[in-house]
C-alpha cells in the first residue's frame, strides 16, 4: 500500500526562519564582514549579495566527544597492498588520524563561509542609517487603491463570508432563543418509539404518555423550523474598503563636474557615492527618477552613459548645473509631488566669483525645494593630508561651509580614496549624528 | 493499462516519470518485496520533492517537521554551499522511521532512479525500522510526526511567552548535552502526543503551586541534624549514577522553571530517537542496499526494466557503493553503504554456494539455501557491532583487502595488527566490531553525585576507555552549558576505568 504526494508546490524555504535565526546569532561578524568587503570591493557590486566568513567560534556547538589524540586507539582500513602484521607506519605529520572515522563532526569548523543574500547584505549595509528629512508622500496622477480590511458588513459577497463571525452570531441567537438541540429531539423520538414497540394496549397512563411525548416532540420540531439554525441576521461578510496608497516618488539630481580637471580617478569617486546613494533612496521610496546634470562653464542634461563617460572641455562654472536643476524641478517636479535629492560632486575648483552666486541660488530657493542637498569634494590624497581643518580649502568649500550652516540639511565631506566613500556616506546618513561637522 | 503492466511487458521506457508510471513501478516492487523476500513493510507514503526541498529537509536533520533554531540554519546554509559548489550532490531520497513511512524523493531523478530510491528506501528501509529490534524498542513509529508537531508548537509558543533569546539559549545548552542524554540501556517510555499534552498540564499546573518541593527543605533549617539521612534517600530516589544527563537535570534541577524542564524533555526525546540509526548505520545502509539490488535484478531479468535503466541503475548502485582505498584523497573513513551491501550479499552466497572456509567459519548457515531466512533475521535480531561480530566473513575482509591498526598516546606510528590472513581475520573482525561500538567512538559519561541539600554541585564522570580522553575545549564549553541548566555549579573528573571489554 502506498501513497504518493506531490509536495513540489509546497511553500519553499522552510528553512528561512532558521536562516535568520542563525544570521541574528552571526550578525557581529556579518556586520564586521560586510563593512571590510565594502572597503574591498566597487561600490557599484554593492547591490548584490556577498560571502561572508565568520570566524567558527560564534557558532561552535560543543558538546562532549572524545580527543582526536590520546589513549589507545585502533582503527580498520581497506586496501591494504603491502603491510604484514607487525609493521610500523608512520603517522601522517600533522596528526590527524589515518581513518578520520573518529573525528568528531564539528570538524573543520574553524570558519564558515556563506552568502548573504542581496537583501540581507543591504539591510546590513544600510543598518542605523536614515534619510535626513521626512518622506513626503504625495499622490502623482497615477492613484492607486488597495482594498484594505476594515471591520464587517452584513452584505458581501460568498467569498467574503466571514465563517467565524457568522457562527458566532448563530449560536448566540441558537442559546437566547432556545432552540432545542437535534440531540434532545432525538432523545425524545428515541424514547416515543420504545413506547410505541413496548406499550401495553391497556396501559392508559403509558398512552398518556406516549401522547405528551408525542405533542412535545411536535412542539420541539416547530420550534426548531420557526428558530433556524442559521439566519440571514447571523450573516457577516469581511469588508473591505478601497483606500488610496500614498506613492512617495523620489527624484535623484546627480550634479558633477566634467571640466578637464576632473580626471577618471575622480569620476570614479564621485561614480561611487552616486551609486551608494540612489541603492539608499531605493530602499526607502518604490521608483527613484535619476537626473543626471554635468556642467563646465554650462550646463546639460544628459544621459548616465555620457554623464560618467564623456568628457567635456571648457571653463568651470558651478552656477550653470544648480540653474539647470532648478529650472528641470520647475518644468518637471513640484516640490510638493516629488522628494527631491541633489548629490553634487566637484573637485573644488570654480570660476572665480561664482561660488557666491552659489551659495545665493542655494539659500533664495534650491534648498527649500530640496529634502537633502550632499556635496562632495573629490580631492588628492596629498592633499588629504594638508586640508584636515574644514575651515580651509578652495571657495567653493568656503562658500558651501556658509550654506551648511543655514540648512540642516545640507551637507559636505572631502573625499580622497575609494575607502573613504562608505565611511563619508555613513556619516551623512547615520541616524546618531546627522548634520556633518561643518 | 495498469492491468496490462501487471501481467508483464516494460514498465517504463526512457528516462522522464509521471505519477502513473510510480504507481505502476511501485506496485510491482512491492509485489517483489512482499512476495519473493517476504518482507514486512509499513504503509508507504512517497513525497515528491524538488532539491531546495531536499536541502530543507537535509538541514531538520531529515525530519519533515522540526522547531525552529539557528543550528539548523547553519546546516542548510553548510550544505546548501556544498551543493551549489558541486561538492557534493544531494541525497537522491531521505527516509523517515514513522508509520507511514515517509520518504522523499526528488523531482529530478530519472524513472530509472525512482525506482531504485522505491526499492531502497519504501521497502529496504521501511522493512529494517519496521523489523529491526533496536527501533522496536526504542522507537515509536507511530507516534513521531505527532510528537515533532507538538515539539514545534510548544517551543514556538514559549519562544512567544519568554522571548526567542531566551528559548534560543536554552536550546543551545540543551543541544550540546544531547548526544551525552541517551538512554542506553532502559527503555524509554514512548512519547505520544496525548500523553504529552497531560504532562504538560501537569506540570504547569505543579508550576502554579510554585514551591519545588526543594524549596520546602530550605524553610526547615533546623532539622538539618538528620540531613544525611535525608540527603541519602534523595540519593537513593534519584538512581544515581545517571547515563542521562539531560533526563537528570529535567527531573532535579533546582533552577529550571517547568516550560524549560518541558523543551528539555523535548531534545532528548529527539535525542533518543536517533540513537538505533547511530547503531545500525552498515546494518540498516546493507539492508536497503541489498534490497534494492535484488529487486531491479529481479525486474530486470523478468524484462519489465530495459537494458538502458537497468545500466543506470547499476552505475548509481555503483557510485554509493564505492569504498576507496585508506591513502586514496576520496577516502573518508570505511563506507557502511559498501561494508553492509558485501556482507549481506556474502551471507547469500555462503548459503548457496559455500566453500570449505565457509563451512569452517559459519558451520550453521553453510549451504542451508535459505538465504531469505537468514538475512531477515540478521535485519531483525542485529545491530551493527554484533552484526560485524557474527557475520564478517574472510571473504569480504579479503575483498576489502581491511588491515587493523593500534596506536598508542605519544608514538608516531601505528602497528598492523592485523590484515587479510589466516591469522589476522579475528582480529579485523573484532577490531571491527569495536569501533562499530558506540561506547567507543562516544564518551561515558555519568551523573555520579550531587548533593542537593549542600552545595548542590552536580558531579559529572567520565569513564575514560582504553585511556582515550575527552576534547578539553569542547569539554568545558559544554559544562558552561550544562551550568546553565543545573543552575549551580557543574564538575566533571575523569575515571580510569579498565577496559570495558
Amino acid at each position: 500500500m502506498a501513497q504518493f504526494i506531490d509536495r513540489r508546490l509546497n511553500p519553499k524555504d522552510r528553512s528561512l526562519a532558521n536562516r535568520r535565526r542563525f544570521i541574528r546569532r552571526v550578525r557581529g561578524a556579518v556586520k564586521k564582514a560586510v563593512d571590510a568587503s565594502v572597503q574591498k570591493r566597487g561600490i557599484a557590486d554593492v547591490d548584490r549579495g556577498e560571502s561572508v566568513t565568520v570566524p567558527g567560534g560564534d557558532i561552535h556547538e560543543p558538546t562532549f566527544h572524545i580527543a582526536r589524540d590520546g589513549g589507545h586507539r585502533e582503527h580498520v582500513l581497506p586496501g591494504n597492498r603491502a603491510y604484514r602484521k607487525g609493521d610500523r607506519i608512520d603517522k601522517p605529520p600533522g596528526g590527524a588520524g589515518a581513518g578520520r572515522e573518529g573525528a568528531p563532526e564539528g570538524e573543520g569548523e574553524d570558519s564558515f563561509l556563506f552568502v548573504l543574500s542581496r537583501d540581507e547584505f543591504l539591510d546590513l549595509f544600510f543598518e542605523d542609517l536614515e534619510l535626513p528629512d521626512l518622506i513626503k508622500r504625495s499622490m502623482k496622477q497615477t492613484e492607486s487603491h488597495k482594498p484594505r480590511r476594515s471591520g464587517l458588513s452584513v452584505t458581501g459577497s460568498p467569498a467574503n463570508l466571514s465563517v467565524q463571525r457568522t457562527m458566532r452570531n448563530s449560536i448566540g441567537r441558537r442559546i437566547a432563543l432556545k432552540r432545542p438541540k437535534n440531540e434532545h429531539v432525538e432523545e425524545l423520538r428515541e424514547e416515543m418509539r420504545r413506547l410505541e414497540l413496548t406499550l401495553d394496549p391497556d396501559d392508559k397512563t403509558g398512552w398518556a404518555r406516549l401522547e405528551r411525548l408525542r405533542a412535545q416532540i411536535d412542539l420541539l420540531v416547530h420550534r426548531q423550523k420557526r428558530i433556524p439554525f442559521l439566519d440571514p441576521l447571523d450573516v457577516r461578510y469581511r469588508f473591505f474598503e478601497m483606500q488610496p496608497e500614498p506613492t512617495a516618488n523620489a527624484v535623484m539630481f546627480c550634479l558633477m563636474d566634467v571640466s578637464a580637471s576632473m580626471g577618471e580617478r575622480e569620476k570614479d569617486l564621485a561614480k561611487r557615492f552616486f551609486t551608494l546613494l540612489h541603492l539608499f533612496l531605493k530602499r526607502r521610496y518604490d521608483k527613484v527618477e535619476l537626473v543626471f546634470i554635468r556642467h563646465t562653464h554650462q550646463a546639460h542634461e544628459v544621459d548616465e552613459e555620457t554623464f560618467f563617460h564623456s568628457r567635456d572641455s571648457g571653463g568651470t562654472v558651478v552656477s550653470t548645473a544648480l540653474i539647470e536643476m532648478k529650472r528641470i524641478i520647475d518644468e518637471r517636479y513640484a516640490p510638493s509631488e516629488w522628494n527631491i535629492y541633489a548629490a553634487q560632486a566637484s573637485d573644488g575648483e570654480n570660476y572665480s566669483g561664482d561660488s557666491a552666486k552659489c551659495v545665493g541660488i542655494l539659500n533664495s530657493g534650491l534648498m527649500k525645494l530640496c529634502q537633502y542637498f550632499a556635496y562632495v569634494e573629490i580631492i588628492d590624497k596629498d592633499e588629504a593630508l594638508i586640508l584636515t581643518n574644514n575651515g580651509n580649502g578652495t571657495e567653493l568649500w568656503r562658500s558651501y561651509l556658509e550654506v551648511a550652516a543655514n540648512w540642516p540639511n545640507f551637507a559636505l565631506k572631502r573625499v580622497a580614496k575609494r575607502s573613504d566613500i562608505y565611511p563619508v556616506f555613513r556619516e551623512l546618513f547615520s541616524t546618531e549624528a546627522e548634520t556633518s561637522d561643518g | 493499462m495498469a492491468r496490462a503492466a501487471k501481467r508483464g511487458g516494460l514498465l517504463f521506457d526512457g528516462s522522464d516519470w509521471d505519477f502513473d508510471t510510480l504507481w505502476r513501478t511501485y506496485d510491482v516492487i512491492e509485489e517483489i518485496a512482499q512476495d519473493d523476500l517476504g518482507l514486512d513493510l509499513y504503509p508507504n507514503q512517497i513525497e515528491i520533492i524538488s532539491s531546495e526541498q531536499m536541502l530543507d529537509a537535509y538541514s531538520s536533520v531529515g525530519m519533515p517537521l522540526m522547531y525552529h533554531h539557528w543550528s539548523f540554519g547553519k546546516q542548510f546554509i553548510f550544505h546548501e554551499r556544498q551543493y551549489r559548489k558541486g561538492m557534493r550532490g544531494l541525497a537522491y531520497e531521505i527516509v523517515i522511521n514513522s508509520s507511514p513511512c515517509v520518504s522523499y524523493c526528488m523531482e529530478d531523478n530519472t524513472m530509472p532512479l525512482q525506482a531504485l530510491v522505491i526499492a531502497h528506501a519504501a521497502c529496504g528501509h521501511n522493512h529494517f525500522f519496521k523489523n529491526n529490534h533496536l527501533f522496536r524498542q526504542w522507537t515509536d513509529a507511530e507516534g513521531i510526526l505527532d510528537y515533532l508537531d507538538y515539539a514545534r508548537g510548544y517551543i514556538q509558543n514559549c519562544e512567544e511567552r519568554h522571548g526567542p533569546a531566551e528559548v534560543e539559549q536554552l536550546l543551545d545548552a540543551a543541544h550540546a548535552l544531547m548526544s551525552s542524554s541517551i538512554f542506553r540501556h532502559r527503555r524509554p517510555p514512548t512519547p505520544s502526543m496525548r500523553a504529552e499534552k497531560e504532562r504538560e498540564r501537569k506540570r504547569s499546573e505543579e508550576a502554579e503551586r510554585a514551591v519545588h518541593y526543594l524549596w520546602s527543605t530550605l524553610d526547615q533549617g533546623g532539622k538539618s541534624k538528620g540531613s544525611t539521612e535525608e540527603a541519602d534517600e534523595y540519593k537513593s530516589k534519584m538512581h544515581l549514577p545517571e547515563e542521562n544527563i539531560l533526563y537528570f537535570i529535567e527531573s532535579y534541577s533546582p533552577a529550571l522553571k517547568p516550560w524549560e524542564r518541558e523543551i528539555l524533555r523535548i531534545v532528548r526525546n529527539i535525542g533518543q530517537y536517533f540513537y538505533p540509526q547511530q547503531q545500525t548505520k552498515i546494518m540498516n545502509e546493507g539492508c536497503a542496499c541489498f534490497v534494492h539490488y535484488h529487486i531491479l535484478n529481479r525486474l530486470h531479468q523478468t524484462g519489465r526494466i530495459t537494458d538502458g535503466a537497468m545500466l543506470e541503475v547499476l552505475h548509481n548502485h555503483t557510485n554509493v557503493l564505492t569504498q576507496p582505498v585508506f591513502d586514496d584523497p576520496r577516502y573518508g573513513g570505511l563506507n557502511p553503504y559498501a561494508i553492509g551491501f558485501a556482507m549481506m550479499q556474502d551471507i547469500q552466497r555462503i548459503c548457496l554456494e559455500p566453500t570449505e572456509e565457509d563451512r569452517h567459519w559459519f558451520p550453521e548457515i553453510a549451504g542451508c539455501r535459505d538465504w531469505r531466512n537468514v538475512l531477515k533475521q540478521a535485519w531483525e535480531g542485529y545491530r551493527d557491532e554484533s552484526f560485524v561480530q557474527q557475520f564478517l566473513s574472510p571473504k569480504v575482509i579479503r575483498d576489502f583487502r581491511m588491515f587493523a591498526l593500534t596506536e598508542d598516546a605519544g608514538t608516531d606510528w601505528y602497528t598492523v595488527s592485523g590484515i587479510h590472513d589466516e591469522a589476522g581475520y579475528q582480529t579485523v573482525r573484532d577490531t571491527l566490531e569495536r569501533i562499530g561500538d558506540l561506547s567507543l567512538s562516544q564518551p561515558i559519561i555519568q551523573v555520579i553525585d550531587v548533593d542537593l541539600l549542600g552545595d548542590r554541585v552536580l558531579h559529572l564522570q567520565h569513564r575514560k576507555v582504553a585511556g582515550v580522553p575527552l576534547d578539553d575545549a569542547d569539554a568545558k564549553a559544554t559544562l558552561q552549558h550544562c551550568k546553565r541548566l543545573w543552575g549551580y555549579e557543574v564538575k566533571l573528573a575523569e575515571s580510569s576505568a579498565s577496559d570495558p571489554g
